[in-house]
Protein backbone atom coordinates (compact mmCIF):
# COMPACT_ATOMS: atom_id res chain seq x y z
CA UNK A 1 0.00 0.00 0.00
CA UNK A 2 2.67 2.57 0.83
CA UNK A 3 4.38 1.65 -2.76
CA UNK A 4 1.20 2.33 -4.22
CA UNK A 5 0.48 5.40 -2.49
CA UNK A 6 2.80 7.25 -4.38
CA UNK A 7 1.54 6.82 -7.67
CA UNK A 8 -0.79 9.75 -8.59
CA UNK A 9 -4.08 8.42 -10.29
CA UNK A 10 -6.17 5.08 -9.41
CA UNK A 11 -4.66 1.84 -9.30
CA UNK A 12 -6.46 -1.42 -8.98
CA UNK A 13 -6.38 -1.05 -5.27
CA UNK A 14 -8.51 2.06 -5.38
CA UNK A 15 -12.09 1.86 -7.54
CA UNK A 16 -11.77 4.26 -10.40
CA UNK A 17 -14.23 7.78 -10.06
CA UNK A 18 -15.02 7.23 -13.39
CA UNK A 19 -18.02 5.73 -15.03
CA UNK A 20 -15.97 3.63 -16.92
CA UNK A 21 -12.28 3.05 -16.40
CA UNK A 22 -10.00 0.80 -19.25
CA UNK A 23 -6.72 0.12 -17.43
CA UNK A 24 -4.12 -1.14 -19.79
CA UNK A 25 -5.73 -3.67 -21.95
CA UNK A 26 -3.69 -5.84 -24.05
CA UNK A 27 -6.25 -7.69 -26.84
CA UNK A 28 -4.99 -10.66 -28.79
CA UNK A 29 -7.01 -12.73 -31.43
CA UNK A 30 -6.69 -16.18 -31.90
CA UNK A 31 -4.23 -16.59 -29.70
CA UNK A 32 -1.21 -14.99 -31.93
CA UNK A 33 -2.56 -11.46 -32.95
CA UNK A 34 -1.77 -9.07 -30.57
CA UNK A 35 -4.03 -5.75 -31.55
CA UNK A 36 -4.36 -3.87 -28.31
CA UNK A 37 -0.70 -3.18 -26.92
CA UNK A 38 -2.25 -1.44 -23.63
CA UNK A 39 -5.18 0.57 -24.22
CA UNK A 40 -6.34 3.14 -21.55
CA UNK A 41 -9.17 5.49 -21.18
CA UNK A 42 -11.40 6.92 -19.04
CA UNK A 43 -15.09 7.93 -19.44
CA UNK A 44 -16.90 10.47 -17.20
CA UNK A 45 -20.67 10.21 -15.98
CA UNK A 46 -22.57 11.87 -18.38
CA UNK A 47 -19.94 12.73 -21.29
CA UNK A 48 -19.48 11.38 -24.56
CA UNK A 49 -15.99 10.39 -25.68
CA UNK A 50 -14.87 10.24 -28.85
CA UNK A 51 -12.30 7.23 -29.59
CA UNK A 52 -10.74 8.18 -32.76
CA UNK A 53 -8.50 6.46 -35.42
CA UNK A 54 -7.82 5.20 -38.87
CA UNK A 55 -8.64 1.28 -40.32
CA UNK A 56 -7.67 -1.24 -37.74
CA UNK A 57 -6.39 1.07 -34.98
CA UNK A 58 -8.22 -1.63 -32.65
CA UNK A 59 -11.22 0.82 -32.36
CA UNK A 60 -13.49 -1.63 -32.75
CA UNK A 61 -11.64 -4.19 -30.49
CA UNK A 62 -11.70 -1.94 -27.81
CA UNK A 63 -15.04 -1.43 -27.50
CA UNK A 64 -15.61 -5.04 -27.74
CA UNK A 65 -13.26 -6.35 -24.81
CA UNK A 66 -15.41 -3.77 -22.69
CA UNK A 67 -18.56 -5.03 -23.93
CA UNK A 68 -17.22 -8.53 -23.57
CA UNK A 69 -17.88 -9.63 -27.28
CA UNK A 70 -14.15 -10.40 -27.94
CA UNK A 71 -15.05 -14.26 -26.64
CA UNK A 72 -17.30 -15.20 -29.66
CA UNK A 73 -14.87 -13.77 -32.07
CA UNK A 74 -11.54 -15.87 -30.84
CA UNK A 75 -10.18 -12.78 -28.76
CA UNK A 76 -8.98 -12.71 -25.41
CA UNK A 77 -8.32 -9.76 -23.08
CA UNK A 78 -4.96 -10.97 -21.85
CA UNK A 79 -3.70 -7.65 -19.33
CA UNK A 80 -5.16 -4.90 -17.91
CA UNK A 81 -8.63 -4.47 -16.33
CA UNK A 82 -12.11 -3.05 -16.88
CA UNK A 83 -13.90 -1.06 -14.63
CA UNK A 84 -17.84 0.05 -14.90
CA UNK A 85 -18.64 2.06 -11.68
CA UNK A 86 -15.81 0.94 -9.68
CA UNK A 87 -16.42 -2.54 -10.66
CA UNK A 88 -14.39 -4.94 -12.37
CA UNK A 89 -16.79 -6.36 -15.33
CA UNK A 90 -14.01 -8.16 -17.49
CA UNK A 91 -15.08 -11.33 -16.62
CA UNK A 92 -18.89 -10.24 -16.93
CA UNK A 93 -20.97 -12.50 -19.83
CA UNK A 94 -22.23 -9.38 -22.29
CA UNK A 95 -26.02 -9.84 -21.22
CA UNK A 96 -24.96 -9.21 -17.59
CA UNK A 97 -23.36 -5.87 -18.79
CA UNK A 98 -26.46 -5.32 -20.37
CA UNK A 99 -28.54 -5.34 -16.97
CA UNK A 100 -25.63 -2.91 -15.54
CA UNK A 101 -26.27 -0.83 -18.14
CA UNK A 102 -23.35 -0.34 -20.63
CA UNK A 103 -25.06 -1.81 -24.25
CA UNK A 104 -22.57 -1.62 -27.52
CA UNK A 105 -24.11 -0.57 -30.71
CA UNK A 106 -21.96 -2.62 -33.10
CA UNK A 107 -20.04 -1.26 -35.98
CA UNK A 108 -22.72 -2.16 -39.58
CA UNK A 109 -25.33 -1.67 -37.56
CA UNK A 110 -26.41 -5.25 -37.11
CA UNK A 111 -30.10 -5.31 -37.44
CA UNK A 112 -32.15 -8.02 -37.12
CA UNK A 113 -32.93 -7.86 -40.65
CA UNK A 114 -36.47 -10.05 -40.59
CA UNK A 115 -37.38 -9.07 -37.28
CA UNK A 116 -39.65 -5.68 -37.78
CA UNK A 117 -38.52 -2.43 -37.09
CA UNK A 118 -40.48 -2.63 -33.59
CA UNK A 119 -39.51 -6.45 -32.86
CA UNK A 120 -35.84 -5.06 -33.38
CA UNK A 121 -36.73 -2.55 -30.20
CA UNK A 122 -38.39 -4.68 -28.04
CA UNK A 123 -35.85 -6.79 -28.02
CA UNK A 124 -33.05 -4.41 -26.58
CA UNK A 125 -35.46 -5.08 -23.34
CA UNK A 126 -35.05 -8.78 -23.14
CA UNK A 127 -32.52 -8.37 -20.33
CA UNK A 128 -35.24 -6.44 -18.37
CA UNK A 129 -37.97 -7.26 -15.89
CA UNK A 130 -40.64 -4.52 -16.60
CA UNK A 131 -44.37 -4.66 -16.91
CA UNK A 132 -45.88 -4.12 -20.89
CA UNK A 133 -46.90 -0.42 -19.98
CA UNK A 134 -43.41 -0.07 -18.99
CA UNK A 135 -41.95 -0.93 -22.15
CA UNK A 136 -45.01 0.27 -24.63
CA UNK A 137 -43.72 3.96 -23.17
CA UNK A 138 -39.73 3.23 -23.49
CA UNK A 139 -41.42 2.61 -26.93
CA UNK A 140 -42.80 5.95 -27.41
CA UNK A 141 -40.36 7.09 -25.92
CA UNK A 142 -37.70 5.78 -28.67
CA UNK A 143 -40.09 6.83 -31.22
CA UNK A 144 -39.78 10.43 -29.87
CA UNK A 145 -36.11 10.64 -30.73
CA UNK A 146 -36.87 8.65 -34.13
CA UNK A 147 -40.10 9.72 -35.42
CA UNK A 148 -38.98 7.93 -38.78
CA UNK A 149 -38.85 4.92 -36.90
CA UNK A 150 -42.33 5.28 -35.76
CA UNK A 151 -43.30 5.50 -39.14
CA UNK A 152 -41.69 2.46 -40.05
CA UNK A 153 -42.04 0.43 -37.20
CA UNK A 154 -43.95 -2.39 -38.96
CA UNK A 155 -41.37 -2.80 -41.76
CA UNK A 156 -38.61 -5.85 -42.24
CA UNK A 157 -35.78 -3.53 -40.56
CA UNK A 158 -33.65 -5.25 -43.40
CA UNK A 159 -35.74 -3.21 -46.09
CA UNK A 160 -34.71 0.06 -44.61
CA UNK A 161 -32.36 2.01 -45.02
CA UNK A 162 -28.87 2.51 -43.52
CA UNK A 163 -29.78 5.73 -41.87
CA UNK A 164 -32.87 3.81 -40.61
CA UNK A 165 -31.21 0.52 -39.56
CA UNK A 166 -28.73 2.80 -37.55
CA UNK A 167 -31.50 4.65 -35.85
CA UNK A 168 -32.75 1.14 -34.50
CA UNK A 169 -29.49 0.14 -33.78
CA UNK A 170 -29.66 2.83 -31.26
CA UNK A 171 -33.01 2.54 -30.16
CA UNK A 172 -32.72 -0.94 -29.63
CA UNK A 173 -29.48 -0.04 -26.83
CA UNK A 174 -31.69 2.25 -25.84
CA UNK A 175 -34.40 0.00 -24.83
CA UNK A 176 -31.83 -1.39 -22.30
CA UNK A 177 -32.16 1.86 -20.38
CA UNK A 178 -28.49 1.73 -20.91
CA UNK A 179 -26.52 4.29 -18.61
CA UNK A 180 -23.65 4.11 -20.94
CA UNK A 181 -23.63 2.94 -25.15
CA UNK A 182 -20.64 1.96 -26.75
CA UNK A 183 -21.25 3.08 -30.00
CA UNK A 184 -19.47 2.00 -33.00
CA UNK A 185 -18.65 4.18 -36.04
CA UNK A 186 -22.30 5.66 -36.21
CA UNK A 187 -21.53 7.47 -39.15
CA UNK A 188 -20.40 4.28 -41.97
CA UNK A 189 -21.65 4.80 -45.51
CA UNK A 190 -24.08 7.05 -44.31
CA UNK A 191 -24.55 10.53 -45.98
CA UNK A 192 -23.42 13.52 -43.95
CA UNK A 193 -26.85 15.28 -43.33
CA UNK A 194 -28.00 12.01 -41.77
CA UNK A 195 -24.36 11.63 -40.01
CA UNK A 196 -25.36 15.23 -38.69
CA UNK A 197 -29.25 14.24 -37.92
CA UNK A 198 -27.64 10.70 -35.68
CA UNK A 199 -24.99 12.97 -33.58
CA UNK A 200 -27.97 15.53 -32.79
CA UNK A 201 -29.90 12.61 -31.23
CA UNK A 202 -26.50 11.43 -29.59
CA UNK A 203 -26.39 14.87 -27.76
CA UNK A 204 -29.94 14.65 -26.89
CA UNK A 205 -29.77 11.42 -25.44
CA UNK A 206 -26.50 13.03 -23.63
CA UNK A 207 -28.26 15.74 -22.32
CA UNK A 208 -31.99 14.69 -21.42
CA UNK A 209 -31.20 11.12 -20.76
CA UNK A 210 -28.01 11.34 -19.57
CA UNK A 211 -26.35 8.44 -21.44
CA UNK A 212 -22.95 8.85 -21.48
CA UNK A 213 -21.25 7.49 -25.00
CA UNK A 214 -17.96 5.92 -25.49
CA UNK A 215 -18.09 6.47 -29.50
CA UNK A 216 -15.39 5.03 -31.89
CA UNK A 217 -15.18 7.06 -35.47
CA UNK A 218 -13.12 7.76 -38.10
CA UNK A 219 -14.84 10.77 -38.86
CA UNK A 220 -12.77 12.37 -36.66
CA UNK A 221 -13.96 16.13 -37.36
CA UNK A 222 -17.94 15.41 -36.59
CA UNK A 223 -17.26 13.19 -33.44
CA UNK A 224 -14.73 15.72 -32.09
CA UNK A 225 -17.45 18.11 -33.17
CA UNK A 226 -19.94 16.32 -30.40
CA UNK A 227 -17.46 14.51 -28.24
CA UNK A 228 -16.30 16.06 -24.77
CA UNK A 229 -13.20 14.49 -24.97
CA UNK A 230 -11.44 12.32 -27.46
CA UNK A 231 -8.67 9.52 -27.20
CA UNK A 232 -6.47 8.76 -30.71
CA UNK A 233 -5.46 5.23 -31.50
CA UNK A 234 -2.40 4.27 -33.65
CA UNK A 235 -2.02 0.71 -34.10
CA UNK A 236 -3.48 -0.48 -30.91
CA UNK A 237 -1.89 2.12 -28.21
CA UNK A 238 -3.32 5.48 -27.58
CA UNK A 239 -0.88 8.25 -28.76
CA UNK A 240 -2.81 11.13 -27.62
CA UNK A 241 -5.53 12.39 -26.12
CA UNK A 242 -7.51 15.69 -24.55
CA UNK A 243 -10.19 17.48 -24.23
CA UNK A 244 -11.95 17.74 -28.40
CA UNK A 245 -11.60 21.26 -28.78
CA UNK A 246 -7.74 20.80 -27.91
CA UNK A 247 -7.64 17.88 -30.33
CA UNK A 248 -9.34 19.42 -33.14
CA UNK A 249 -6.90 22.40 -33.15
CA UNK A 250 -3.96 20.57 -32.61
CA UNK A 251 -2.04 21.01 -35.36
CA UNK A 252 -0.74 17.26 -35.86
CA UNK A 253 -4.47 16.22 -35.62
CA UNK A 254 -5.69 18.70 -38.12
CA UNK A 255 -2.53 17.24 -40.36
CA UNK A 256 -3.06 13.63 -40.18
CA UNK A 257 -6.98 13.48 -39.87
CA UNK A 258 -8.74 16.71 -40.70
CA UNK A 259 -6.38 18.89 -42.95
CA UNK A 260 -6.47 15.93 -46.04
CA UNK A 261 -10.16 16.37 -47.44
CA UNK A 262 -11.74 13.68 -48.73
CA UNK A 263 -10.31 10.06 -48.06
CA UNK A 264 -7.03 11.52 -47.80
CA UNK A 265 -5.69 9.94 -44.26
CA UNK A 266 -2.06 9.52 -44.53
CA UNK A 267 -0.35 5.99 -45.20
CA UNK A 268 0.81 3.88 -42.60
CA UNK A 269 4.09 5.11 -42.92
CA UNK A 270 3.59 8.31 -42.15
CA UNK A 271 1.60 7.26 -38.85
CA UNK A 272 4.63 5.96 -37.57
CA UNK A 273 6.70 8.51 -38.64
CA UNK A 274 4.07 10.77 -36.99
CA UNK A 275 4.52 8.59 -33.72
CA UNK A 276 8.35 8.70 -34.26
CA UNK A 277 8.25 12.80 -34.17
CA UNK A 278 5.59 12.70 -31.09
CA UNK A 279 8.50 10.93 -29.14
CA UNK A 280 11.15 13.51 -30.19
CA UNK A 281 8.83 16.47 -29.20
CA UNK A 282 7.86 14.84 -25.98
CA UNK B 1 -65.03 -38.46 -56.90
CA UNK B 2 -65.73 -39.51 -53.46
CA UNK B 3 -62.47 -42.26 -54.03
CA UNK B 4 -60.72 -38.60 -54.76
CA UNK B 5 -61.42 -37.38 -51.60
CA UNK B 6 -60.48 -40.67 -49.90
CA UNK B 7 -56.80 -40.54 -51.08
CA UNK B 8 -56.70 -37.09 -50.85
CA UNK B 9 -57.63 -36.89 -47.23
CA UNK B 10 -55.46 -39.67 -46.20
CA UNK B 11 -52.55 -37.98 -48.05
CA UNK B 12 -53.69 -34.88 -46.62
CA UNK B 13 -53.19 -36.49 -42.75
CA UNK B 14 -50.13 -38.60 -43.84
CA UNK B 15 -48.67 -34.75 -44.83
CA UNK B 16 -49.11 -33.07 -41.13
CA UNK B 17 -46.92 -36.31 -40.02
CA UNK B 18 -44.33 -35.03 -42.36
CA UNK B 19 -45.02 -31.75 -41.19
CA UNK B 20 -43.95 -32.60 -37.54
CA UNK B 21 -40.60 -34.03 -38.65
CA UNK B 22 -39.88 -30.77 -40.57
CA UNK B 23 -41.29 -28.99 -37.62
CA UNK B 24 -38.08 -29.75 -35.49
CA UNK B 25 -35.91 -28.59 -38.51
CA UNK B 26 -37.86 -25.49 -38.56
CA UNK B 27 -37.34 -24.63 -34.96
CA UNK B 28 -33.59 -25.23 -34.71
CA UNK B 29 -32.93 -23.61 -38.34
CA UNK B 30 -34.78 -20.19 -36.66
CA UNK B 31 -32.88 -20.11 -33.34
CA UNK B 32 -29.61 -20.63 -34.83
CA UNK B 33 -30.04 -20.31 -39.07
CA UNK B 34 -28.56 -23.93 -39.24
CA UNK B 35 -30.17 -27.06 -40.84
CA UNK B 36 -29.99 -29.51 -38.04
CA UNK B 37 -28.83 -32.98 -39.99
CA UNK B 38 -29.05 -34.54 -36.04
CA UNK B 39 -33.08 -34.06 -36.17
CA UNK B 40 -33.58 -37.66 -37.88
CA UNK B 41 -31.17 -39.08 -34.80
CA UNK B 42 -32.92 -36.62 -32.32
CA UNK B 43 -36.51 -38.73 -33.61
CA UNK B 44 -35.07 -41.63 -32.91
CA UNK B 45 -33.17 -41.31 -29.89
CA UNK B 46 -36.46 -40.23 -28.37
CA UNK B 47 -38.89 -42.71 -29.37
CA UNK B 48 -36.05 -45.89 -28.79
CA UNK B 49 -35.96 -43.97 -25.18
CA UNK B 50 -39.50 -44.33 -24.50
CA UNK B 51 -40.24 -47.71 -25.41
CA UNK B 52 -37.40 -49.09 -24.23
CA UNK B 53 -38.48 -47.23 -20.48
CA UNK B 54 -42.01 -48.18 -20.87
CA UNK B 55 -40.64 -51.87 -21.73
CA UNK B 56 -39.16 -51.64 -18.49
CA UNK B 57 -43.09 -51.36 -16.68
CA UNK B 58 -42.95 -47.56 -16.56
CA UNK B 59 -46.17 -46.30 -16.98
CA UNK B 60 -46.78 -44.36 -20.18
CA UNK B 61 -47.04 -40.74 -19.00
CA UNK B 62 -44.58 -41.09 -16.06
CA UNK B 63 -42.08 -42.75 -19.15
CA UNK B 64 -43.37 -39.61 -21.52
CA UNK B 65 -42.33 -37.56 -18.67
CA UNK B 66 -39.06 -39.42 -18.11
CA UNK B 67 -37.92 -39.27 -21.79
CA UNK B 68 -39.06 -35.65 -22.40
CA UNK B 69 -36.42 -35.40 -19.40
CA UNK B 70 -33.97 -36.61 -20.75
CA UNK B 71 -34.79 -35.06 -24.22
CA UNK B 72 -33.94 -31.67 -22.48
CA UNK B 73 -30.88 -33.03 -20.68
CA UNK B 74 -29.90 -33.36 -24.14
CA UNK B 75 -30.51 -29.99 -25.22
CA UNK B 76 -28.55 -28.39 -22.78
CA UNK B 77 -25.82 -30.87 -23.19
CA UNK B 78 -25.66 -30.41 -27.56
CA UNK B 79 -25.27 -26.60 -25.88
CA UNK B 80 -22.89 -26.81 -23.43
CA UNK B 81 -20.36 -29.73 -25.95
CA UNK B 82 -20.75 -28.50 -29.36
CA UNK B 83 -22.54 -25.35 -29.64
CA UNK B 84 -21.13 -23.18 -27.34
CA UNK B 85 -17.50 -23.54 -29.14
CA UNK B 86 -19.52 -22.43 -32.42
CA UNK B 87 -21.05 -18.81 -32.00
CA UNK B 88 -20.33 -16.58 -34.00
CA UNK B 89 -18.80 -19.14 -37.10
CA UNK B 90 -20.18 -19.60 -40.35
CA UNK B 91 -23.32 -21.92 -40.50
CA UNK B 92 -21.34 -24.31 -42.91
CA UNK B 93 -19.32 -24.94 -39.17
CA UNK B 94 -22.76 -25.41 -36.80
CA UNK B 95 -23.88 -27.68 -39.96
CA UNK B 96 -21.22 -30.06 -39.82
CA UNK B 97 -21.05 -30.45 -36.22
CA UNK B 98 -24.77 -31.52 -36.69
CA UNK B 99 -23.98 -34.37 -38.85
CA UNK B 100 -21.17 -35.56 -35.94
CA UNK B 101 -24.11 -34.97 -33.57
CA UNK B 102 -26.54 -36.83 -36.12
CA UNK B 103 -23.91 -40.35 -36.04
CA UNK B 104 -22.48 -39.76 -32.62
CA UNK B 105 -26.99 -39.58 -31.32
CA UNK B 106 -27.62 -42.79 -33.55
CA UNK B 107 -24.66 -44.57 -32.25
CA UNK B 108 -25.38 -43.73 -28.64
CA UNK B 109 -29.46 -44.60 -28.87
CA UNK B 110 -28.24 -48.18 -30.10
CA UNK B 111 -25.69 -48.58 -27.48
CA UNK B 112 -27.95 -47.97 -24.85
CA UNK B 113 -31.27 -49.26 -25.86
CA UNK B 114 -30.09 -52.08 -28.48
CA UNK B 115 -30.88 -52.32 -32.05
CA UNK B 116 -33.91 -54.30 -31.94
CA UNK B 117 -36.97 -53.35 -33.33
CA UNK B 118 -40.43 -52.47 -30.97
CA UNK B 119 -43.24 -51.72 -31.55
CA UNK B 120 -45.17 -49.03 -30.17
CA UNK B 121 -48.85 -48.92 -29.26
CA UNK B 122 -50.59 -45.73 -28.02
CA UNK B 123 -53.80 -47.24 -28.10
CA UNK B 124 -55.94 -45.77 -31.09
CA UNK B 125 -56.86 -48.29 -33.12
CA UNK B 126 -55.96 -47.69 -36.85
CA UNK B 127 -59.50 -48.62 -37.78
CA UNK B 128 -61.29 -46.21 -40.54
CA UNK B 129 -64.73 -44.79 -39.47
CA UNK B 130 -66.94 -42.96 -41.72
CA UNK B 131 -67.27 -39.04 -42.26
CA UNK B 132 -69.71 -38.22 -44.58
CA UNK B 133 -69.33 -41.29 -46.63
CA UNK B 134 -65.57 -40.87 -46.66
CA UNK B 135 -63.76 -43.12 -44.34
CA UNK B 136 -60.73 -41.66 -41.96
CA UNK B 137 -58.48 -43.40 -40.32
CA UNK B 138 -59.09 -42.57 -36.88
CA UNK B 139 -54.82 -43.02 -35.88
CA UNK B 140 -54.04 -40.56 -38.75
CA UNK B 141 -57.00 -38.43 -37.76
CA UNK B 142 -54.95 -38.49 -34.34
CA UNK B 143 -52.08 -37.30 -35.93
CA UNK B 144 -52.99 -34.78 -37.56
CA UNK B 145 -54.68 -33.16 -34.48
CA UNK B 146 -51.86 -33.32 -32.31
CA UNK B 147 -49.47 -32.17 -35.07
CA UNK B 148 -52.29 -29.23 -35.61
CA UNK B 149 -52.17 -28.24 -31.97
CA UNK B 150 -48.35 -28.03 -31.85
CA UNK B 151 -48.15 -25.94 -34.75
CA UNK B 152 -50.50 -23.55 -33.99
CA UNK B 153 -48.40 -23.27 -30.37
CA UNK B 154 -45.12 -23.37 -31.74
CA UNK B 155 -46.20 -20.53 -34.04
CA UNK B 156 -48.13 -18.32 -31.83
CA UNK B 157 -45.06 -18.92 -29.72
CA UNK B 158 -42.41 -17.46 -31.86
CA UNK B 159 -44.13 -14.57 -33.15
CA UNK B 160 -46.25 -13.28 -30.08
CA UNK B 161 -43.80 -14.30 -26.79
CA UNK B 162 -40.70 -12.57 -25.54
CA UNK B 163 -38.68 -15.45 -25.98
CA UNK B 164 -39.59 -16.41 -29.49
CA UNK B 165 -38.63 -12.91 -30.63
CA UNK B 166 -35.10 -13.78 -29.26
CA UNK B 167 -35.13 -16.78 -30.71
CA UNK B 168 -35.69 -15.30 -34.48
CA UNK B 169 -33.29 -12.50 -33.32
CA UNK B 170 -30.32 -14.73 -32.53
CA UNK B 171 -31.54 -16.90 -36.62
CA UNK B 172 -30.75 -13.44 -37.78
CA UNK B 173 -27.49 -12.27 -36.22
CA UNK B 174 -25.48 -13.96 -33.14
CA UNK B 175 -23.21 -11.28 -32.23
CA UNK B 176 -26.11 -8.83 -32.33
CA UNK B 177 -28.28 -10.64 -30.04
CA UNK B 178 -25.46 -11.22 -27.27
CA UNK B 179 -24.91 -7.37 -28.03
CA UNK B 180 -28.07 -6.42 -26.63
CA UNK B 181 -28.17 -9.00 -23.74
CA UNK B 182 -29.74 -12.23 -25.10
CA UNK B 183 -28.09 -14.73 -23.55
CA UNK B 184 -27.21 -17.18 -26.37
CA UNK B 185 -26.02 -20.12 -24.47
CA UNK B 186 -29.58 -20.06 -22.31
CA UNK B 187 -31.56 -19.69 -25.69
CA UNK B 188 -29.60 -22.59 -27.70
CA UNK B 189 -30.54 -24.98 -24.89
CA UNK B 190 -33.95 -24.10 -24.95
CA UNK B 191 -33.86 -24.62 -28.54
CA UNK B 192 -33.24 -27.85 -28.72
CA UNK B 193 -34.81 -29.22 -25.63
CA UNK B 194 -38.02 -28.06 -27.98
CA UNK B 195 -36.67 -29.66 -31.04
CA UNK B 196 -35.99 -32.65 -28.82
CA UNK B 197 -39.63 -32.54 -27.49
CA UNK B 198 -41.14 -32.49 -31.43
CA UNK B 199 -39.14 -34.68 -31.87
CA UNK B 200 -40.37 -37.67 -28.95
CA UNK B 201 -43.97 -36.84 -30.56
CA UNK B 202 -42.57 -37.19 -33.95
CA UNK B 203 -40.80 -40.13 -32.97
CA UNK B 204 -43.79 -42.30 -30.77
CA UNK B 205 -46.49 -40.46 -34.01
CA UNK B 206 -43.63 -42.57 -36.52
CA UNK B 207 -42.78 -45.53 -34.04
CA UNK B 208 -45.97 -46.68 -33.81
CA UNK B 209 -46.81 -46.73 -37.40
CA UNK B 210 -43.25 -48.59 -38.54
CA UNK B 211 -41.97 -49.64 -35.02
CA UNK B 212 -39.48 -48.15 -33.60
CA UNK B 213 -35.97 -48.95 -35.65
CA UNK B 214 -33.11 -47.17 -37.09
CA UNK B 215 -35.60 -46.99 -40.13
CA UNK B 216 -37.25 -44.37 -38.41
CA UNK B 217 -33.89 -41.63 -38.80
CA UNK B 218 -34.71 -42.48 -42.38
CA UNK B 219 -38.29 -40.36 -41.85
CA UNK B 220 -36.33 -37.26 -42.13
CA UNK B 221 -35.22 -37.73 -45.81
CA UNK B 222 -39.35 -36.86 -46.29
CA UNK B 223 -39.57 -33.44 -44.26
CA UNK B 224 -36.80 -32.60 -46.75
CA UNK B 225 -39.28 -31.85 -49.78
CA UNK B 226 -41.60 -30.53 -46.73
CA UNK B 227 -39.13 -28.21 -45.79
CA UNK B 228 -38.67 -26.52 -49.45
CA UNK B 229 -41.83 -26.34 -50.25
CA UNK B 230 -42.54 -24.81 -47.45
CA UNK B 231 -39.68 -22.75 -46.53
CA UNK B 232 -36.97 -23.47 -43.91
CA UNK B 233 -37.98 -20.63 -41.32
CA UNK B 234 -41.95 -20.76 -41.50
CA UNK B 235 -43.95 -23.05 -38.81
CA UNK B 236 -47.12 -22.98 -41.09
CA UNK B 237 -44.90 -23.48 -44.24
CA UNK B 238 -43.64 -26.68 -42.59
CA UNK B 239 -47.63 -27.85 -41.96
CA UNK B 240 -48.67 -26.45 -45.56
CA UNK B 241 -45.83 -28.31 -46.85
CA UNK B 242 -46.68 -31.60 -45.61
CA UNK B 243 -50.15 -31.29 -46.53
CA UNK B 244 -49.19 -30.28 -50.18
CA UNK B 245 -46.55 -33.26 -50.06
CA UNK B 246 -48.52 -35.81 -48.31
CA UNK B 247 -51.45 -35.43 -50.55
CA UNK B 248 -49.26 -34.84 -53.35
CA UNK B 249 -47.33 -38.42 -53.59
CA UNK B 250 -50.53 -40.01 -52.78
CA UNK B 251 -52.64 -38.78 -55.45
CA UNK B 252 -49.67 -38.94 -57.84
CA UNK B 253 -49.47 -42.53 -57.08
CA UNK B 254 -53.23 -43.20 -57.66
CA UNK B 255 -53.39 -41.42 -60.62
CA UNK B 256 -50.18 -41.15 -62.59
CA UNK B 257 -49.18 -44.65 -60.75
CA UNK B 258 -50.89 -46.60 -63.46
CA UNK B 259 -49.47 -44.74 -66.73
CA UNK B 260 -46.03 -43.93 -65.38
CA UNK B 261 -45.26 -47.21 -63.02
CA UNK B 262 -45.60 -47.54 -59.46
CA UNK B 263 -43.63 -46.49 -57.28
CA UNK B 264 -44.23 -42.82 -57.49
CA UNK B 265 -44.90 -41.87 -54.36
CA UNK B 266 -41.19 -42.00 -53.86
CA UNK B 267 -39.86 -39.98 -56.00
CA UNK B 268 -42.69 -37.45 -56.18
CA UNK B 269 -41.80 -35.11 -53.57
CA UNK B 270 -38.58 -34.70 -54.80
CA UNK B 271 -39.70 -33.69 -57.93
CA UNK B 272 -41.71 -31.30 -56.72
CA UNK B 273 -39.32 -29.48 -54.35
CA UNK B 274 -36.43 -29.59 -57.46
CA UNK B 275 -39.60 -27.57 -59.41
CA UNK B 276 -40.00 -25.48 -56.25
CA UNK B 277 -36.48 -24.47 -55.72
CA UNK B 278 -36.04 -23.64 -59.51
CA UNK B 279 -39.35 -21.12 -58.88
CA UNK B 280 -39.20 -20.14 -55.35
CA UNK B 281 -36.15 -20.88 -53.75
CA UNK B 282 -37.29 -19.41 -50.30
CA UNK B 283 -40.03 -21.45 -50.06
CA UNK B 284 -44.34 -20.50 -50.04
CA UNK B 285 -43.61 -19.25 -46.51
CA UNK B 286 -39.76 -18.66 -45.95
CA UNK B 287 -38.13 -15.68 -45.05
CA UNK B 288 -36.76 -13.81 -48.44
CA UNK B 289 -32.93 -13.63 -48.12
CA UNK B 290 -32.37 -10.13 -47.69
CA UNK B 291 -29.37 -9.52 -49.49
CA UNK B 292 -28.94 -5.49 -48.62
CA UNK B 293 -27.92 -4.68 -44.85
N1 LIG C 1 -11.63 -11.48 -35.27
C1 LIG C 1 -10.41 -11.05 -35.57
N2 LIG C 1 -9.41 -11.93 -35.76
C2 LIG C 1 -8.17 -11.48 -36.07
N3 LIG C 1 -7.83 -10.20 -36.21
C3 LIG C 1 -8.79 -9.28 -36.03
C4 LIG C 1 -10.12 -9.65 -35.71
N4 LIG C 1 -10.86 -8.53 -35.60
C5 LIG C 1 -10.01 -7.52 -35.84
N5 LIG C 1 -8.77 -7.95 -36.10
C6 LIG C 1 -7.59 -7.11 -36.39
O1 LIG C 1 -7.39 -6.24 -35.32
C7 LIG C 1 -7.00 -4.97 -35.79
C8 LIG C 1 -7.90 -3.92 -35.19
O2 LIG C 1 -9.21 -4.10 -35.69
P1 LIG C 1 -10.44 -3.22 -35.24
O3 LIG C 1 -11.64 -3.77 -35.91
O4 LIG C 1 -10.45 -3.11 -33.77
O5 LIG C 1 -10.04 -1.83 -35.87
P2 LIG C 1 -10.90 -0.50 -35.98
O6 LIG C 1 -10.09 0.58 -35.37
O7 LIG C 1 -12.25 -0.70 -35.46
O8 LIG C 1 -10.92 -0.29 -37.55
P3 LIG C 1 -12.10 0.21 -38.51
O9 LIG C 1 -12.10 1.70 -38.44
O10 LIG C 1 -11.70 -0.29 -39.83
O11 LIG C 1 -13.37 -0.37 -38.01
C9 LIG C 1 -7.03 -5.03 -37.29
O12 LIG C 1 -5.70 -5.17 -37.75
C10 LIG C 1 -7.83 -6.24 -37.61
O13 LIG C 1 -7.35 -6.85 -38.76
MG1 LIG D 1 -14.08 -0.73 -36.26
Amino acid sequence: MSQTGIVPGHTDQQPSPFLLSVNNIEVIYNHVILVLKGVSLDVPEGSIVALLGGNGAGKSTTLKAISNLLASERGDVTKGSVEFRGERVDQLTPDALVKRGVVQVMEGRHCFGHLTVEENLLTGAYTRKASRAEIAQDLEKVYHYFPRLKVRRQSQAGYTSGGEQQMVAVGRALMARPSMILLDEPSMGLAPQIVEEIFEIVKDLNQKERVSFLLAEQNTMVALRYANFGYILENGRVVMDGAADELASNEDVKEFYLGLGGDGRKSFREVKHYRRRKRWLA
Amino acid sequence: MQFFIEVMVGGLLAGVMYSLVALGFVLIYKASGVFNFAQGALVLFAALTFVSIEKMGVPFWIALAITLGIMVLMGVAIERIVLRRLVNQPPISLFMATIGLSFFIEGLAQTVWGTEVHGLELGITDEPFDVMGVFISKFDLFAATLSGVLVAGLALFFQKTKLGRALRAVADDHQAALSVGIPLKHIWAIVWAVAGFVALVAGMLWGSRLGVQFALTLVVLKALPVLILGGFTSVPGAIVGGLIVGAGEKLAEVYLGPFIGGGIENWFPYMLALVFLLVRPEGLFGERHIERV
